[in-house]
């Protein structure tokens, strides 16, 4: 196994049209894979011509997403978050 | 369908939704208002319209199916579908358009499941339109936090020790879910093991038909 | 809406509408054809009132959403869609009536 890539998701709340889930940010999940440039739907949906991000899977526990509440800490979420949107970080520390 | 007073119900069992002798609605104003403006500036024709229609009728979890039961009898199409779903899945034949698909694999210890909470991304090009309840708030809002929860509804027990993953489409990929393959088919062939693949069993709130369902596939 | 708290997920299940699979063809038209984008369509739906989810159908909002993207990418105007919609409303009070095929 290679070692994880720790990102964190910014924890902006801006309004309009964006594909980073609200419950996602300010939260730490390390790459699952990257897909290479996509064109930013943020431009794309007001019909502007769009600059491209990487896009990246990013995977979450259930811990780390939900706190105390989590269902069952050590199931995973994975999801789709454009490179803007993500800062390198160190991994969180163990619960 | 058993003959009761449920004389509505299509034949797929669910209410039909007649068009053409219910009270004309607002948006279906606007429906026809827009399909006739495209079709006089030259956007579009009814051709084509009728066509794209058509594609979608097309589309329907039987050709999922055969992906996964391909990929059930063919290791090195298992590895090419992990590798790229999009190109695996057309290079059966399925007219999938621009789909970016990712596949991923439920085994003993893992178990896959596919929500979008955005809006209703759905691997609509290889599977079809997705069911009512896909795209229903409570779906949505739950799967992310409670997956346990929401699959036991859907008859979906799953044991501790199995990780459930979760997969929000909150961007450009579409998703979906290889079951594991069910014990007892040894020898079978991928038509017959492509009947046991259901549609929920490849957005992960379902697991594929026991063999015994089927018992006269092997016939 | 992802973690927000909610009943169970509702099992009931309809078969599309020959006007609901139209709605869902324009809307792969007309995007293929560069006339707006998926993210357009989106951002219309959210930006619509929390109700609408209720008051509204699947592809009733959909519609809603592919007309304002048109209109925004200048495919035609509001007053152009405007008098249309009035001239079906005068075909008769039926989908089957109003819809000249």
């Amino acid at each position: 196994m290679n070692e994880r890539r720790y990102m964190r998701v910014a924890n902006h709340m801006p309004p309009g049209h964006v594909r980073t889930p609200a419950y996602l940010r300010g939260k730490v999940g390390w790459v699952e894979r990257t897909l290479g440039p996509f064109s930013n739907p943020e431009e794309l949906a007001y019909g502007h011509a769009a600059t491209s991000q990487p896009l990246m899977r990013i995977r979450f526990t259930m811990a780390e997403i939900w706190g105390a509440e989590a269902e069952h800490p050590n199931d995973t979420l994975d999801a789709e978050i454009y490179a803007h949107w993500l800062e390198p970080t160190d991994a969180p520390h163990a619960p | 369908m058993p003959h009761d007073h449920h004389d509505h119900l299509s034949p797929s069992g669910h209410p039909y939704r007649p068009d053409d002798d219910h009270p004309l609605t607002y948006w279906q104003q606007m429906e026809i208002a827009i399909r006739e403006i495209l079709i006089e500036k030259g956007v579009t024709t009814a051709a084509e319209i009728n066509a794209q229609i058509d594609a979608m009728d097309a589309r329907s979890p039987a050709n999922g199916a055969a992906v996964v039961a391909r990929s059930w009898t063919d290791p090195a199409f298992r590895d090419a579908l992990l590798q790229d779903a999009s190109a695996a899945s057309a290079s059966m034949g399925f007219d999938i358009g621009p789909l970016k698909l990712i596949a991923v694999e439920n085994t003993a210890d893992v178990h896959n499941v596919i929500v979008c909470t955005l809006c209703s991304c759905y691997p609509r090009n290889l599977l079809g339109l997705p069911p009512d309840w896909y795209k229903s708030r409570a779906y949505r809002s739950r799967t992310v936090k409670e997956p346990r929860k929401v699959l036991a509804e859907f008859g979906v027990v799953l044991p501790e020790q199995v990780t459930v993953r979760v997969h929000d489409s909150t961007a450009d990929m579409r998703y979906i879910v290889i079951p594991a393959r069910p014990a007892g088919t040894d020898g079978w062939s991928a038509d017959q093991l492509a009947a046991l693949v259901t549609r929920d069993s490849m957005i992960g709130t379902g697991l594929p038909k026991e063999p015994g369902a089927i018992a006269d596939a092997r016939t | 809406m992802g973690g927000d708290a909610a009943g169970p997920v509702p099992t009931e299940q309809h078969d599309f509408a020959l006007w609901e699979k139209r709605v869902d063809a324009l809307m792969v038209i007309a995007s293929s054809k560069g006339h707006f984008t998926v993210d357009g369509l989106r951002r219309v739906l959210e930006d619509m009132p929390p109700d609408s989810f209720d008051t509204m159908t699947y592809y009733e909002r959909w519609i809603a959403s592919v007309n304002q993207n048109l209109i925004e990418s200048g495919v035609y105007t509001t007053a152009e869609l405007a008098e249309r919609m009035s001239e079906i409303a005068r075909r008769g009070a039926t989908y089957g009536e109003a819809n000249h095929e």
